[in-house]
């Protein structure tokens, strides 16, 4: 490296993560006028949000914490919010659609699963309320007609859609730049030292003061949050994922492990191993990805598959999400989830305000990392 | 030699595999098979011979004269792999290489993805050696990706395999010895070539002639000699050319250039490119080979030893995927490699591999000799490596332009990886085999870095296209019935 | 754009472009058949729809993809021109939608 000039830098707020959820936050933060810090790695690093599957998904999420349920349909039901705000700032248009998604099933044993795991899920108390519906073969070909005679049904939701991932990280990286963030990349985090009155953060670059601190660093967070008092358990779990060449339109909802892009790929994933740091791709899961991939859309049997690739996501012990504001370091905060894309209009909207403002509001109780050691905290 | 066109008659597991039938994968094959070694060898054409000597046992142009003796050569190669016991499989493709899954009697092995007529299969190899060659550097300049711009190894391979010759008024540009050759070969076939423009830096002349003294005493100064007389003959040549444009709407019209301080613009059918070779590396960076930036060739080359064995145990390169050395030196590394490999499973021991490596060595050495003076003196210039123009496409799969590049480096990416998902560069169908170079270099010029701090797009499986329909065929494990089957 | 040299002997091949009727020499590739042929692009790209023509010969460009028996996106420069074959033109992202229908209608 040729950094062995020392930077010192200062900042009001510093961003430790440059993906989606840290570019999500520090757009907002710096949407409402903060001095923003955002210090990143570079080229080659575990980046989830390179390996995303880009949905806006709501069906089947929060079953164990409906307040994660109702924090995702709250972002999915301000994401047009988001995609207009990028629009205006950057005119980079992320080609955010929610016509509604589908979870196809391939088997009766599949179908009763879904509609157990869905009537689960809408049982619990304190679920909010949103509209799904069950589908059998025909009513689900009847709105998919390129559907195979494997699909036995489906589960399908209003609320669901997708974005262009890819695009959506250029534009918050865009946005940023247009307001002024400090983005640095190659700039990995060694140390974090709370200092009167903000921290002190330290790396191979040198040292940024800042005033406060959002921890957006993925599975990084596991290594930082105790330097600030904080506690974020993630663990790696890898998804492998196939993208296909284009083809003219003929998808117009997002499944759950198929969708065909604004420009024309068919991506196939929702592959889950928990195999470390590993990120190989593997032909047999991407075999048996192909295959049940074919099996929903027989026409995609003659697509090439251009790429192939893993990465991994980030997950916490029960899977949900993480925010949490540090108690014996306050104004440090961490921010861990696997659903970068779902979330990122609330981490933009809603999220950054209450980082600014310095205090997390109660509905966000649930998602404090406190959850993990019940235990030892009675 | 056997020949399997078919997935089903490959056996399960091979001592040696090869992909590629140039030089190098030839010579490998026939030295592997000779050591009794259970020998595949994986080509994508029709026919054995590479891109050098593409076509060799099927061209129609039958003058010897027209291609030249350095391409009959290969018929000897040819010969070789014939009469040995290796086994060939053409027109089938190597779409992915990795370790064999566990629980393989033999952990040393490596997984083979090949894919013949539209049926994939994974098969296994002990030992593995990629002779997969050079490709034509990319050449972006304004216009090129319009239809009638072509490279000119192109143009030199629809001459060999068809007897095809550009028509009207050609224009060749580039640089390196190669374009002489192909422009050479293409007038003896009857083309006609209205002008070549030579894009040699005239500074280039001062930097190799620190090297001339062994230049002078390699086979290439006769040959160059002749290819440069000939050249002069009946041809305009324009030198010092520093900047070349291709115009047209549907299809190249004119070709604009400047040399000197003179602009000149020349109506044109067809415009043919070169400058120079790079190795095809896209399978050596898929299976996680080290690679280096190599200053003098502008470009990444895999680290291999003296047996041309990559960081990646049991896979080998051989030729000019490891590094741009020419038909004859490859064809020299193959066998070299082959030996390598021989010992490395145990049939030769080092001694024996040795002394049979011994006398190809001294032949390499010789065959190298004035190597280094080709190219410190065919070194592109940083202006057709590196386009001035905003609006010169670079990835021309996913037609992203040099400003676009330039304006998401000050965004601050700081490589090609990020910028691939910024952008889409190198995300196409090519795999950024013809902008990865360009992105490299582009981005390290940009932020004022050199290359290997830039580092290049990191590639994963397939490497070759393979359908969906093909992939889902292929076995499943319950480990992977876990990971999918949630 | 490319003529073939002349007394190459050598047999023949009948195949079409869009419908129409070409020869080809055997032992041509899709892609020299296509220069051979005088035409000028082979497809136009899925992204702005500019015309596009076989670029490299040699498998590492992916320019000169075609239809080729209905199927989309095949590297004429790899695979050899056949009796009968019929080749077309591609017009932006490959039609699996029509492709799978054509194929099913001819089963």
């Amino acid at each position: 490296m040729t950094q062995n000039i020392e930077t010192h830098f200062e900042s009001e707020i510093a961003v430790i993560g440059g993906g989606l959820v840290g570019s999500a936050t520090a757009y907002g933060l710096a949407r409402r006028g903060a001095r923003v810090l955002v210090l990143d790695e570079g080229d080659i690093a575990y980046r989830a949000s390179r390996g995303n599957f880009a949905l806006v998904w709501v069906q089947s999420k929060g079953l164990g914490m409906p307040e994660y349920a109702a924090w995702t349909k709250a972002s999915a039901e301000q994401w047009s919010t988001l995609a207009k705000s990028l629009r205006d700032e950057t005119d980079i248009d992320v080609a955010h659609h929610q016509p509604g998604g589908f979870v196809l099933c391939l088997s009766e044993a599949e179908m009763e699963a879904r509609i157990n795991a869905m009537r689960r899920l809408h049982n619990q108390p304190k679920m909010v309320q949103y509209p799904y519906e069950i589908l059998d073969h025909n009513e689900t070909k009847r709105r998919l007609p390129a559907i195979g005679s494997d699909v036995v049904g489906s589960v399908f939701c209003p609320l669901d859609g997708h974005v262009n991932s890819l695009r959506l990280f250029r534009a918050l990286h865009t946005a940023m730049a247009r307001l002024k963030v400090d983005y640095r990349p190659n700039s990995p985090v060694e140390s974090i030292r709370p200092d009167h009155d903000g921290f002190l953060i330290n790396g191979p670059w040198g040292q940024a003061r800042v005033q406060k601190l959002v921890l957006a660093a993925g599975l990084d967070n596991a290594r930082l949050a105790p330097m600030v008092g904080l506690h974020a358990p993630v663990r790696p779990s890898k998804g492998q994922v196939i993208v296909t060449e284009k083809a003219a339109p003929f998808l117009h909802h997002p499944m759950v492990t198929v969708r065909q892009t604004d420009e024309g790929g068919v991506m196939i994933g929702d592959s889950q191993e928990d195999l470390d740091f590993d990120t190989v791709v593997t032909p047999p899961v991407i075999s048996l990805m192909a295959q049940r991939a074919v099996r929903m859309f027989p026409l995609l049997a003659g697509l090439n598959v251009v790429r192939t690739w893993s990465a991994l996501r980030v997950m916490s012990p029960d899977g949900f999400p993480i925010y949490d504001q540090s108690q014996s370091c306050p104004g440090a905060f961490v921010v861990t989830c696997h659903s970068g894309v779902t979330l990122a209009a609330n981490h933009t909207l809603t999220l950054a305000h209450h980082i600014l403002e310095g205090v997390l509001p109660a509905s966000l109780e649930a998602f404090s990392s406190r959850r993990f050691h019940v235990s030892s905290a009675a | 030699m056997k020949t399997i066109k078919d997935v089903a008659s490959l056996s399960e597991c091979y001592d040696l595999l090869i992909i590629g039938a140039g030089p190098a994968g030839m010579v490998a094959a026939a030295t592997g098979a000779e050591q009794g070694l259970s020998t595949l060898l994986i080509d994508e054409n029709p026919a054995p011979g590479g891109q050098i000597y593409r076509g060799i046992t099927t061209t129609p142009v039958a003058a010897k004269e027209t291609l030249g003796a350095d391409y009959w050569r290969g018929t000897d190669l040819v010969h070789a792999l014939t009469a040995s016991d290796a086994v060939y499989a053409p027109e089938t493709t190597v779409w992915s290489v990795g370790p064999a899954a566990e629980g393989t009697s033999d952990p040393g092995r490596m997984e083979v993805g090949v894919s013949v007529g539209g049926a994939a299969r994974l098969i296994q190899a002990r030992q593995v050696i990629a002779a997969t060659g050079a490709l034509e550097r990319p050449f972006p300049i304004p216009g090129w990706t319009l239809p009638g711009v072509m490279t000119a190894g192109g143009a030199q391979i629809a001459l060999k395999t068809s007897g095809l010759v550009p028509d009207g008024r050609v224009v060749v540009a580039g640089s390196g010895p190669l374009l002489y050759l192909l422009t050479a070969q293409l007038r003896a076939a009857g083309a006609t070539i209205s002008v070549m423009l030579d894009t040699t830096p005239l500074e280039n002349w001062g930097r190799a002639i620190r090297h001339a003294s062994d230049f002078l005493r390699s086979p290439y100064l006769g040959k160059g000699l002749k290819l440069l007389l000939g050249a002069e003959r009946g041809m305009r040549i324009v030198r010092g050319v520093t900047a070349i444009s291709a115009n047209g709407d549907s299809q190249v019209k004119s070709v604009r250039f400047r040399h000197g301080s003179k602009e000149e613009e020349l109506p044109c059918d067809v415009l043919l490119l070169h400058q120079g070779v790079v190795p095809n590396i896209n399978l050596a960076n898929a299976v996680g080979c080290a690679l280096d930036w190599d200053e003098d060739q502008l470009t990444w080359v895999p680290q291999t030893d003296d047996w041309y064995e990559t960081s990646v145990k049991g896979f080998a390169i051989a030729g000019d995927g490891a590094g741009i050395g020419g038909a004859e030196s490859a064809a020299l590394r193959g066998r070299i490699a082959a030996l390598g490999a021989g010992h490395r499973l145990g049939r030769l021991s080092a001694n024996d591999r040795d002394q049979r490596a011994a006398p190809v060595r001294a032949e390499l050495m010789r065959a190298s000799r004035g190597r280094r003076f080709l190219d410190v003196l065919y070194r592109p210039a940083k202006a057709f490596r590196i386009p001035k123009a905003d609006d010169t496409i670079v990835c021309r799969c996913e037609e992203v332009t040099a400003g676009k590049l330039r304006e998401t480096v000050a965004l601050g990416v700081t490589g090609p990886n990020q910028m691939k998902s910024f952008l889409r560069c190198g995300m196409g169908p090519c795999q950024g085999r013809l902008c990865g170079l360009t992105v490299t270099e582009l981005i390290a010029d940009a932020r004022g870095v050199p290359p290997t701090e830039v580092g290049g797009y990191r590639l994963r499986p397939p490497i070759k296209p393979i359908t969906l329909g093909e992939l889902a065929a292929l076995p499943k494990t319950p480990a992977a019935i876990k990971a999918v089957e949630r | 754009m490319f003529r073939r040299l002349p007394d190459l002997g050598g047999e023949t091949v009948n195949f079409t472009i869009d419908g129409r009727p070409a020869t080809a020499r055997l032992g041509d590739t899709v892609a020299a058949a296509l220069l051979a042929s005088g035409m000028e692009s082979c497809r136009t790209t899925p992204v702005s729809g500019a015309p596009r023509a076989p670029y490299c010969m040699m498998g590492v460009c992916f320019e000169c993809l075609v239809t080729i028996n209905g199927i989309g996106n095949r590297q004429g420069c790899l695979i050899p021109v056949a009796e009968g074959m019929a080749v077309e033109t591609q017009k932006g992202a490959r039609a699996i939608a029509s492709e799978y229908s054509a194929k099913g209608d001819a089963a």
